[in-house]
């Protein structure tokens, strides 16, 4: 099965789209995008609580790219040495998020257990695994403090969606595909 | 002990410990990439105020947005505190957040869960 990211992004409708990233991500990237979608959703007159939550969980979804992503394939390092795809759509009930990255074979499976045990939470079991990490992880060497996928499910209420796309032997690219809602489901 | 006064930036807080005064402030958005840099010199700096600390400390946090990197950073921060009220030391934090931003109503009771000082929920109207 052929997949390419050049195609995933051509083929997003573009009315709703209200930004589109690929390519390295570093600091001024995230400074950059945060910005750019802040000042338009200030345009829009969101209302606060909204455009508070959208910004929030695109500041963890950035700083997960930045802090987390494995090294890029062969194919890639040329462009980037921390690649990530991120698409901010505005929908009918909120705001998506997705982002992509590469995630070498061998860690797939720690992370989508790790998605699988927040998708199966509820909001409360998230609250009390959000504060059970807080308290007891130390930031790893990668600067991340595992938090942030918590967070994205605790702020948004809804579940993490994903899938896992097969690139080579080595590596699959990995989308998160987040639902910023107006009212938070619980 | 000299004070610490840092001018807030777009993602990093603005940060006053008046050690004269007993006031420590922290305000505005706290989203660094790297947080531990930011931190350490305040978790350090309280390190030292932890041995001459005044009668009563008032701890002001009023923050716009915080990341998950910032909020074990603080949870830091805390931890100094409440070892300043252990050696029975009056210690109060005041955690502002504004009007229906239920995040940080409630990011505010997570620490007040896990810290043992007195904590004061704030709701900015304006």
């Amino acid at each position: 099965m052929s997949f390419n990211i050049e195609n995933y992004f051509s083929d997003q409708p573009k009315d709703n789209v209200i930004l589109m990233y690929k390519g390295n991500v570093d600091s001024d990237v995230i400074n950059h995008v945060l910005d750019s979608v802040e000042e338009k959703m200030v345009a829009v007159n969101d209302n606060p609580k909204l455009r508070k939550k959208v910004y929030n969980v695109l500041v963890e979804s950035l700083q997960n790219l930045f802090h987390h992503v494995d090294k890029v394939p062969a194919d890639f390092e040329e462009q980037a040495e921390k690649y990530g795809l991120l698409v901010v759509k505005k929908v009918d009930t909120g705001y998506k998020i997705v982002t992509g990255n590469f995630v070498q074979s061998e860690n797939i499976e720690k992370l989508e257990e790790k998605i699988k045990r927040i998708n199966r939470s509820t909001h409360e079991e998230i609250k009390e695994l959000y504060k059970f990490i807080l308290n007891h992880q130390r930031i790893s060497a990668k600067g991340g403090g595992g938090l942030g996928l918590v967070d994205i499910a605790r702020k948004t209420g809804n579940k993490l969606d994903y899938a896992f796309v097969k690139y080579n032997d080595n590596y699959s690219f990995f989308y998160l595909d987040i639902l910023v809602s107006e009212e938070k489901e619980n | 002990m000299e004070p610490i006064i840092i001018e807030g930036t777009p993602k990093t807080p603005t940060v006053k410990f008046d050690a004269a005064a007993g006031i420590f402030e922290i305000k505005g958005r706290s989203i660094p990439e790297n947080s531990v840099e930011f931190y350490k010199p305040l978790v350090d700096w309280l390190e030292s105020y932890k041995e001459t600390p005044l009668a009563k400390t008032t701890v002001n946090i009023r923050l716009e947005y915080f990341n998950t990197s910032s909020s074990k950073c603080i949870l830091d921060v805390f931890k100094k505190l409440e070892a300043i009220h252990k050696a029975k030391n009056e210690v109060e934090v005041n955690w502002y957040y504004e009007e229906d931003d239920e995040d940080m109503l409630e990011a505010g009771e997570d620490y007040e869960s896990i810290i043992r000082v007195p904590f004061k929920m704030i709701e900015i109207t304006d």
